[in-house]
């Protein structure tokens, strides 16, 4: 398999406040994909993937993983940067995400830094649904040459 | 109500193995398409060692446990109640197929909100391999529903 190169343009001093990271679609959330994550991830809560035990807690209907999301985040960072660079990454889960929904994941860089002797830049990176509801929202600190 | 008197608690500690095709599974549930992260010999062409773990995997190796949601269910909380309100990173070195590590973890604080009828419970978590690197510490939110 051919290897996918980063930019390289992908210099401290040729990235500016304000630009946007390549943005990642994902298909709309299927009840297989949540069993997938469920036995890939071992968080076997059966909010996630048993209906029936949902519904005897009062929800219509089981929830998407939160760390699914926080997931493709994640490829969002590594599709943009290499996974070594990678300092701090962390996120609020805003709102719940349901069966059928579609996210898109969502970067731009907020903020240069100086820490450790190490060039940084802060991104703030989202999920959303086709409504620009927001589900997950956080940032990631990665390190530039 | 939760006893505020968990914090400070330690957690067990306990040892996972980092399995290629745990990783494997892992990059197809959450569509990972690039080839390091699936393909040893694309792995080893980005300059690692063996297949490395996603950024988040890190989670996963936590939840390796028979019932990795006993430290809550034990401060009786009933697991139907509870959301994920936040996960934080920080990654100090790669984690590799192959590798076997250590998940220490704590509790770390615990916030009641009774206007909102909600509490939050801090766990703070932190992995090392086996050659005793610190790989990674997980700061994690769990929202507890009281009402």
């Amino acid at each position: 398999m051919p290897l996918e190169e980063y930019p390289m343009s992908l210099a401290f001093d040729s990235i500016n406040v304000g630009d946007a990271l390549p943005s990642l679609a994902l298909p709309p959330i299927t009840r297989t994909m949540l069993a997938l994550f469920a036995g890939a991830s071992g968080d076997h809560n059966p909010i996630h993937i048993d209906i029936d035990f949902a519904r005897r807690a009062g929800l219509p209907d089981v929830l998407a993983h939160g760390m699914l999301s926080m997931a493709w985040l994640g490829r969002l960072l590594t599709n943009w940067a290499p996974q070594r660079d990678l300092r701090e990454f962390g996120v609020r889960f805003t709102t719940v995400t349901q069966v059928g929904e579609r996210i898109t994941c969502t970067g731009r860089v907020a903020k240069k830094v100086l820490r450790d002797g190490e060039r940084l830049v802060q991104i703030e990176v989202k999920a959303t649904n086709d409504a620009g509801e927001v589900k997950v929202a956080g940032d990631a600190l990665i390190a530039l040459r | 109500m939760i006893d505020r008197s968990h914090i400070g608690k330690e957690i067990a500690p306990h040892t996972a193995e980092v399995e290629a095709g745990r990783l494997r599974l892992f990059a197809k549930a959450i569509g990972e398409t690039r080839p390091e992260y699936v393909d040893e010999v694309a792995a080893h062409a980005a300059g690692h060692p063996a297949l490395p773990a996603p950024p988040t995997f890190a989670l996963c190796l936590d939840l390796e446990l028979p019932d990795p949601f006993k430290w809550i269910t034990d401060m009786g909380v009933d697991i139907a109640r509870v959301l994920h309100g936040g996960e934080r990173f920080r990654y100090f070195a790669p984690i590799y197929a192959g590798d076997r590590v250590t998940v220490r973890s704590r509790v770390a604080d615990i916030l009641q909100k009774k206007s909102s009828g909600k509490a939050f419970v801090i766990k703070e978590t932190e992995i090392t391999n086996q050659h005793g690197v610190k790989v990674a510490e997980m700061r994690a939110t769990i929202v507890v529903l009281e009402s």
